[in-house]
């Protein structure tokens, strides 16, 4: 029926100026967006305002959450989770520590592993790029759960790794059966076994200073390195992409000012790839705070909750134990942790005016490649796309 | 500096040739040296990343004792296609697959249209509300879907789908960044060809359907590749859409071997078949589709 509505409506002389005959133009429009609309209303919209009114009621999971014996108790629920003192409290902390840690870890090494990557494939002269492309892409394309199943093989106490280590005459360790964190672990090594009392007097959400600062447990740290394996293909493509839009003759003006490569990836290279790095660092930040698959698959918490994510943790209240205003709360405490870390690091990749000091070094060095610098690299970025 | 007084034009002396000729030959060495260690660095980093699969595909058709006992070996130490065996005659695993296979094709097709769709209406068409639109679509990718978990399960509960495949793939047919590529896609081509159409007297669903997505051809892949990796990779949307066996998935059903689902012991061969097997669809198509694949972050497709 859309295809008839526009017949009416005249060629327009100019796009941008409809003449208000369109009228079959607007129909049309509004039928074209209508199932995308409807089904991100319906799965997107209305699920977030229902699940947050779950998180102030008492329900049990029983018949609907409208229903009328469903009753409002108010900040209970995220007391629960926050204050409670119990076992909820503690999860929900020993979560967060947890993902914290799988943070800190993933997202730098991934955004440096996949530049790395990056700048080897890009190379003008290069035998075999595509290959070697392919060969870091490949692990993006799996499955998540794919994945964890090999690594569960690869890290199994006499698995492939440890077998490795052991070549070189040193034992593994038992990779997804340790809890103990590598901060306590490296502690150990160099003699602290004891923990200060300042840190187990205090604590936040019922784990002690001493326990968040145990760093990722060794299971931990095997999905850590499954993380950097599987995404670092993915960021590469997105490095790759902004690095062939970086006009060349940057480089060339940079190398014939006498930087050598090091410098020239520093100063020229890397600041017109920052667009590109904050995709990168956004999309990682996110990513990483909604670990979830590799748990339900690989370890569902174990061993001893030290691979509890808040995540797994939001399932697990609701769809295992009928909590379902825990759950529902602790996905809102999530989803305003990834808001408030894209926030900041928004703030922090701002684009900042150039320093006092620096643009005195620009003027006293006058010279006109330096100063040619800004200029063009705001050229390359409109000139990205043609 | 001695050169600049000489005649340029005239015959070049050979000294400073020579001295050029000894500086160029130690640069040379320094980039033959170079470009060795990066092709070390290059080949080791690959080797790590093709490694693990090597070792999958090898392990799967080991027995459960030589997995165990030779982990790092690339070849089985009695060949043996118990794993493949079990997986196909003894267990859930074709249904697996067949629910998957059902559940990606229609979300794949599904959303190839629907996102076309809109993201012309949004490229194209002028009509009150456009800009909203556009901005709530933009917004509904900035919310990360594993807090949607328990939502989504409230919803299709509400809505009576739970346990069918329509809520299974319903949420799946709409994916806000698909409509952002076809969105940029079609605002990149010239609106020339499409009023043509229009003055030969096209409706404008006619003038989409025959005229402007054959164009988009290469987009349209684009869509079929994320949609058929994302919906077939899928794991979370699954576990709160339905509970029933009968409508478990690949990735659902792998878990729940991985999880020792199939019997006591560590069962790796079997296991690592079945993740072996649920990763060759979306291998093939990687490979029929590498060359876009390594380019679709070009800025969404441009030929």
């Amino acid at each position: 029926m859309s295809a008839t509505a526009s017949q009416a409506a005249p060629a327009p002389t100019t796009a941008r100026h409809p003449t208000g005959i369109r009228r079959g133009e607007r129909l049309a429009g509004w039928l074209f967006v209508l199932p995308v609309i409807l089904i991100l209303g319906v799965f997107l919209f209305v699920p977030v305002p229902m699940a947050l009114w779950v998180s102030f009621s008492d329900w049990s999971g029983r018949g609907s959450p409208l229903a009328p014996g469903v009753g409002f108790i108010g900040l209970e629920n995220y007391g629960n989770i926050t204050t409670g003192g119990g076992l909820a409290e503690s999860n929900f902390g020993t979560s967060l520590r947890n993902n914290a840690w799988y943070v800190i870890l993933v997202v730098p090494l991934q955004t440096a592993l996949s530049l790395l990557l990056a700048v080897l494939v890009s190379r003008q002269i290069l035998r075999g790029r595509g290959f070697f492309r392919t060969a870091f892409y490949f692990p993006s394309v799996t499955s998540s759960v794919a994945i964890t199943v090999l690594w569960l093989f690869l890290f199994s106490t006499t698995g492939v790794v440890n077998q490795i280590i052991a070549w070189f005459g040193a034992t593994g360790p038992n990779w997804f059966n340790e809890p103990r964190g590598l901060v306590h672990l490296a502690l150990e090594g160099l003699g602290v076994t004891t923990p200060p009392a300042a840190l187990t007097a205090g604590g936040f959400l019922g784990i002690t200073w001493w326990d968040w600062l145990a760093g990722p447990s060794v299971a931990m740290f095997a999905l850590i390195l499954m993380a950097i394996f599987t995404t670092s293909g993915t960021f590469m493509l997105l490095f790759m992409a902004a690095i062939q839009s970086i006009d060349p003759s940057l480089a060339e003006a940079a190398m014939v000012d006498g930087a050598n490569a090091w410098q020239r990836f520093w100063r020229v290279t890397l600041p017109q790839l920052r667009p590109a790095l904050f995709t990168v660092l956004t999309l990682g930040l996110i990513g990483c705070w909604q670990v979830f698959d590799q748990i339900y698959t690989g370890t569902q918490g174990a061993p001893g909750n030290t691979t509890l994510t808040p995540a797994y943790l939001s399932y697990q209240a609701g769809f295992q134990d009928q909590k379902w205003g825990d759950g529902a709360a602790i996905a809102f405490i999530l989803f305003l942790i990834i808001i408030a870390f894209t926030l900041l690091q928004r703030w922090v990749l701002r684009d900042k005016p150039v320093s006092r000091r620096r643009m005195r070094a620009y003027l006293t060095a006058g010279a006109a490649p330096s100063a040619a610098v800004p200029a063009a690299s705001a050229e390359t970025k409109k000139g990205a796309t043609p | 500096m001695s050169q600049q007084t000489l005649p340029v034009a005239l015959t070049p002396t050979p000294p400073p040739a020579r001295a050029a000729g000894a500086g160029r030959r130690a640069r040379r060495a320094r980039l033959a040296i170079a470009a060795v260690a990066l092709y070390v660095a290059l080949v080791a980093i690959a080797l790590l990343y093709i490694y693990p699969f090597l070792v999958q595909v090898a392990t799967s058709f080991k027995t459960d004792a030589d997995a165990t006992a030779d982990p790092v070996s690339l070849i089985p130490n009695p060949w043996s296609l118990a794993a493949y065996e079990k997986l196909f005659a003894n267990s859930d695993f074709p249904l697996w697959f067949l629910n998957s296979a059902i559940v990606t094709v229609c979300v794949t097709l599904g959303r190839v249209f629907f996102v076309s769709l809109a993201g012309y209406a949004l490229a194209r068409l002028h009509f009150r509300g456009r800009a909203t639109v556009f901005a709530i679509v933009v917004g509904v990718m900035a919310v990360p879907g594993v807090v949607l978990l328990i939502p989504k399960f409230l919803v299709l509960n509400q809505l009576g789908i739970y346990n069918t495949y329509i809520g299974m793939i319903l949420p799946l047919l709409v994916d806000a960044a698909g409509v952002f590529i076809m969105k940029n896609f079609f605002e990149s081509i010239p609106v020339s060809v499409e009023e043509q159409a229009r003055i030969d007297g096209a409706g404008t669903f006619r003038i989409f359907w025959t005229v402007v997505l054959p164009m988009a051809r290469p987009a349209l892949i684009t869509i079929v590749i994320l949609s058929f990796q994302g919906s077939w990779n899928e794991l979370a949307h699954f576990i709160v859409s339905a509970s029933n066996p009968a409508l478990t998935t690949l990735t659902k059903g792998v878990a729940s071997l991985a999880a020792g689902a199939l019997g006591s012991g560590n069962q790796y061969p079997l296991k690592l078949a079945a993740a072996l097997i649920m990763t060759i669809p979306v291998a093939v198509m990687f490979f029929i589709f590498q060359r876009r694949i390594m380019n679709a972050s070009e800025g969404a497709v441009k030929e």
